[in-house]
């Protein structure tokens, strides 16, 4: 029998410090940890350097201050292109330290830092305005007869990772469903260990884990985890399929509410100032309003 | 008369044109429309994607789920096939310049923009692996600009700074706007008018553009889909959204 490594949301994020480096799974707005990142946002951490495939997971937490440094390949929901409090945020000039990357550099630095090496070579990114606006890129010759330049893009540690998978086993064997992981096995392989957590729809016994889905869907092992959290509906307003899709009316409520600092107060004071459970109470409260 | 979005989705089609055997990415409906035109009529060996994650092997249209999925493309999927060139995407671009870079990151100053768009997304690796068009519904000298704010896809020139093997590999085959095909099939890869689209002057196209176009021969008229075309368009786009890009 496996270690059991269940453990809460608010624990998870009181093991972190001010600073820190910090992974968030998912793409967009899919399949993001966000009762995780709605924890983050009810915690007193600030001066963070956030890696992420943006979604609203970086639109909230720009909106509330925490991002020091970002390193992103882009921030979007979606259906929504452009996420609004992220944009207030760099017209606003209040992120610090904005790393752009482009998407696949993102997956190289991750994938570095996964394998422990110090760079990753390329050629996404060499020439684009990436390298106009960060100097600390290097490029690095072939060695080899071509003796090309490449983009080196160096890796990224985390100090903590979080996402969220349809199912695991309380000791983090765990299952995507839908139809893509993402980078969500990176973002766990280029962790330190220690700070790796893993939320979940639900939580089944090891034996159950082939109930759903073929070994293929098996990509996240035990070794990868530290912490596994049972957040059912945890990914919302994001999608969880084939849980979930993403709730387009709530998105679409929070952009509205984004607009206006009054609306964004009073959108924040019934969601997100309460626990998991009563954002979760709110959202169906709501639902059944609208 | 035929409508617009037709003839600019059959132009679309047209970028794809001796692409073989290929993932063919169109970022939105007309793209979209473009590559999945092109592949049931003269280009039958492209692969098209449902947008998420699966190569699909029937004739889908557009916001359809009735999928016969022939293959699987994650994300990650994705890179390998545009880091390895069996690709050719068309984008949209907020601003172009006449050398093809182009900028869907921001407006005005990256370090604070006025306005912030989706940053550089895969425009830097996309322009680098393998060929990318654009299609841009709104003509104006607001988008076709001197300089891009931030370059979000490489243009010939930035290119031509670069390895031997990015020149090989880089490929911008074509522009289409709601006023006019172009590429850059000119001496030194600045852009050129190809053909304007039916009651379009070449005095219209350049007046929507701020530096100016080349002109190396005929430019003719845009043509319009085939009736057999135009039912295959009907039939991947059966409630019209192509029309609601362009008009």
């Amino acid at each position: 029998m496996s270690r059991d490594k269940r453990t809460t949301e608010d624990d998870a994020v009181a093991s972190l410090r001010d600073g820190m480096t910090i992974g968030i799974g998912g793409w967009g707005s899919r399949r993001k940890p966000m009762s995780l990142v709605r924890a983050l946002l009810r915690s007193s951490l600030k001066d963070l350097t956030i890696v992420s495939y943006g979604g609203p997971d970086v639109g909230l937490l720009a909106s509330a201050g925490k991002i020091r440094r970002i390193i992103y390949g882009f921030v979007s929901l979606d259906s929504i292109p452009l996420e609004p409090h992220w944009r207030a945020a760099r017209q606003a000039g209040t992120i610090a330290e904005p790393v752009e990357y482009d998407e696949g550099m993102l997956q190289w630095a991750l994938y570095a830092g996964s394998l422990r090496l110090p760079f990753l070579p390329t050629r996404a990114g060499l020439g684009s305005g990436v390298m106009d606006v960060n100097s600390s890129l290097r490029t690095v010759r072939s060695p080899y007869a071509d003796g090309e330049d490449l983009l080196a893009v160096p890796a990224i540690r985390l100090d903590a990772a979080f996402v969220h998978l349809n199912r695991s086993d309380a000791s983090g064997n765990a299952q995507f469903l839908g139809p893509d992981i993402y980078f969500d096995d990176l973002f766990l392989s280029a962790c330190e260990p220690g700070h790796r957590y893993l939320s979940c729809e639900r939580i089944v016994a090891t034996d159950d884990l082939l109930n759903e889905g073929t070994f293929h869907t098996l990509r996240i092992n035990r070794s990868m985890v530290d912490g596994v959290i049972e957040a059912p509906n945890g990914a919302h307003f994001t999608t969880c399929e084939p849980d979930y899709g993403r709730d387009e009316a709530f998105q679409k409520a929070y952009v509205t509410a984004a607009g206006n600092p009054d609306d964004w107060k009073a959108f924040s004071e019934r969601f997100l100032q309460g626990s998991e459970a009563q954002y979760q109470a709110a959202v169906a409260e709501w639902k059944a309003q609208s | 008369m035929t409508a617009l979005a037709d003839i600019v989705v059959i132009a679309a089609a047209e970028a794809f044109s001796g692409d073989g055997e290929i993932f063919a990415s169109g970022m939105g409906t007309i793209p979209m429309l473009g590559a999945r035109t092109a592949r049931s009529t003269f280009e039958p060996d492209l692969l098209v994607s449902d947008g998420e994650a699966f190569y699909v092997g029937n004739e889908l249209p557009i916001g359809g789920t009735d999928k016969q999925v022939e293959g699987w493309i994650p994300f990650r999927s994705v890179f390998d096939t545009l880091w390895g060139g069996r690709r050719h995407v068309m984008m949209g671009a907020s601003q172009i310049d006449r050398f093809g870079n182009t900028n869907i990151a921001n407006i005005g100053p990256w370090e604070r923009p006025k306005a912030q768009l989706l940053g550089v997304r895969g425009g830097p690796g996309n322009t680098i692996n393998h060929a990318t068009s654009f299609f841009i519904p709104k003509h104006t000298t607001n988008v076709f600009v001197n300089t891009v704010d931030m370059v979000s896809g490489l243009g010939y020139d930035r290119a031509a700074q670069l390895s031997e093997w990015v020149q090989r590999n880089h490929r911008l085959p074509r522009v289409i706007t709601n006023l006019a095909v172009l590429d850059f099939n000119s001496a030194d890869h600045s852009m050129r008018l190809v053909s304007t689209h039916p009651g379009v002057s070449v005095a219209d196209v350049q007046a929507a553009t701020s530096f100016e176009l080349v002109i190396n021969g005929e430019v003719t008229e845009t043509r319009g889909p085939t009736d057999d075309e135009l039912a295959v368009i009907d039939r991947l786009d059966p409630r019209g959204l192509r029309h609601r890009e362009v008009s």
